[in-house]
């Protein structure tokens, strides 16, 4: 018994109960004082279970209650970027969400809950808890989505988000009580002894299997099971595509890694194939539609599910140092698409969302230092050199390359260079085309100090990505 | 003739087609649905149970309870987005929802 490891948990849980209430006492009176209460206990919060996590983290991997929660290297590096990524939303979102009346505290109080959740996926050492922090998750994130209540377009996003999440856990469900009827455990290192002494119906592990596939492809977002991205990350409010589009693709990660490698890695042969396929659908299908978007929400989502398939190709290695490069592409992804939809939010107004590509035409006379970093994002997303962009699909295919798979590195170089030009189609926009209107960008001091730093922190990860890489390394040796 | 373990997996298999079938067939009202998603979580309730019962092993039967609570944490959420929806487009035909598209 070792309660002490999952103590970021417990407080976390309290601190999103305790904003609850303090939101509801005192958020809703006269002083203005209490009206941004949430807001900075949020922060606050993440900012303690940052050193929390920190502080309690143990020297090598522990469990506790019974084996249902593990604390290891990967729990431990993935927390701080979920918290490091959910800070920056929060700051991102402020002016976003008081411009359009939607400061409230079931907002913050619901991304709290959504990190909780997400806390929960990346410790889980058994079927249960992982169930349940997704769940936590998913279900924060369908109220976050409908949150803008007067939208037509978010109430429709958030309605498919919510099915089609629904249809991803009851296929992840089904697989998993598969492999609980196959091995007779939920606790993932049983299961891993169990499919290892092969004493057991094969058939009824497979068939388990897919459906795990299928639903961890459907969180993630992967093609054929991307249909719900596109839709939710254009309806949503930016605010919360952004979050949306971030700190969950952390947790998805460790939810892919747990189930597939730790539970199954048995059946590493059966669930590669499948990855592959799914793999080279997403980078095709991603970059391909992402060509004929306008709307930068939505060519943003396909980017993502263009990223998604690279991720993949690290597991697909199936190797330590493959896993490696996985979790720092995952890691090196959600920065730069923090910034990205930063980048949108300093664009928007109350009224106008600059959702639209030509919004950011001429941002360089307008305001040339985001231009800038804007320019250094969409360089570091279309992998040129030596933005971290690039790194982190050079170490994937490396890794792909390393096993033998020279056609799948093939494949997915060459559809990089067509993703490329939708990138650069953003650049060409913001430094060739001129202004139709001329219109200052006017933004807090906050939000533009904070996008400075991401933008300059993935220059500083493109320069020296060993850093990271090293962190990464660390976690599967 | 007894109830074997094989019998109640079909049954599982049976009403998880159908809730699938239900969900990508149906294209007139979204509370089909989101009945189509209770049924999918009770079918594998149902293949937790039998898989329970059979291995002598009680594991099973507590996730059942844990995905009872979830599933109705979850109809709660879909239903309030379901009034949200009918609030703003006064409609819940499937085929309506085709705001967002490309």
């Amino acid at each position: 018994m070792n309660y002490i490891i999952a103590t970021p948990e417990i407080f976390m849980l309290s601190m999103a109960c305790i904003v609850l209430l303090a939101d509801v006492y005192l958020g809703q009176g006269e002083k203005v004082v209490y009206r941004k209460l949430a807001y900075w206990l949020s922060l606050a919060t993440l900012v303690f279970t940052f050193i929390l996590t920190w502080k309690v983290s143990p020297a090598s991997s522990q469990n506790a209650f019974n084996g249902l929660y593990v604390s290891d290297g990967l729990s431990d590096v993935l927390k701080y970027f979920i918290y490091g990524i959910s800070f920056t939303v929060i700051i991102y979102s402020r002016e976003y969400l008081e411009e359009r009346s939607l400061f409230k505290g079931e907002y913050f109080v619901l991304i709290l809950f959504a990190v909780l959740g997400m806390m929960i996926m990346v410790s889980a050492a058994n079927f249960l808890p992982m169930y349940l922090g997704l769940e936590l998750l998913s279900l924060a994130m369908y109220a976050l989505v409908a949150m803008h209540r007067e939208s037509r377009e978010a109430s429709e996003a958030a309605m498919k988000y919510f099915v089609l999440g629904a249809i991803a856990s009851g296929m992840l469900l089904y697989g998993m009580s598969m492999i609980y009827g196959a091995t007779g455990s939920l606790n993932l290192t049983e299961i891993s002894a169990a499919v290892a002494s092969a004493q057991n119906d094969k058939m009824l592990l497979t068939f388990g299997l897919v459906f795990i596939v299928a639903g961890i492809a459907f969180k993630l977002g992967v093609a054929p099971f991307h249909m719900w991205a596109p839709d939710v990350y254009q309806g949503a409010p930016t605010a919360i595509t952004m979050f949306l589009g971030t700190a969950p693709k952390l947790a998805g990660f460790a939810l892919a890694y747990r189930l597939l490698v730790d539970g199954l890695g048995g059946l590493g042969m059966d669930w590669q194939q499948m990855l592959t396929i799914l793999a080279v659908l997403s980078i095709a299908v991603g970059n391909v539609i992402a060509l004929s978007q306008t709307n930068i929400k939505r060519m943003l989502a396909y980017s993502t599910i263009a990223h998604m398939g690279y991720m993949l190709l690290g597991l697909i290695a199936g190797t330590s140092s493959g896993y490696a490069a996985s979790l720092f592409y995952t890691i090196t992804y959600t920065i730069m698409t923090a910034g990205a939809f930063g980048i949108v939010i300093l664009n928007s107004r109350n009224g106008h969302e600059a959702d639209q590509l030509d919004d950011l035409k001429g941002l360089s006379q307008r305001s040339p230092w985001f231009a800038l970093i804007m320019l250094i994002l969409m360089f570091s997303m279309a992998g040129v050199p030596p933005f971290v962009g690039f790194w982190s699909k050079w170490f994937v295919l490396k890794e792909v390359v390393a096993v033998g798979h020279v056609w799948l590195a093939a494949v997915a170089v060459f559809f990089a260079i067509i993703g490329a030009f939708y990138y650069l189609r953003i650049i060409r926009l913001m430094y060739f085309d001129s202004v139709d209107e001329s219109v200052t960008v006017t933004a807090s001091a906050d939000l533009k100090f904070t996008l400075s730093l991401n933008g300059i922190t993935v220059l500083l990860l493109g320069i020296m990505p060993s850093a990271l890489l090293g962190i990464c390394f660390a976690v599967f040796t | 003739m007894s109830l074997s373990l094989s019998h109640f997996l079909i049954l599982g298999a049976i009403l998880f087609t159908l809730s699938v079938t239900g969900i990508f067939l149906n294209r007139k009202n979204l509370i089909i649905i989101l009945m189509c998603i209770e049924l999918m979580l009770l079918s594998v309730n149902m293949n937790f149970l039998a898989f329970s019962h059979f291995a002598g092993d009680i594991a099973g039967q507590v996730f059942v309870f844990f995905i009872l609570t979830v599933a109705a944490a979850e109809a709660a959420i879909g239903l309030a987005i379901l009034v949200v929806l009918f609030r703003n487009r006064g409609t819940i035909n499937v085929a309506e929802l085709d705001d967002l598209k490309g």
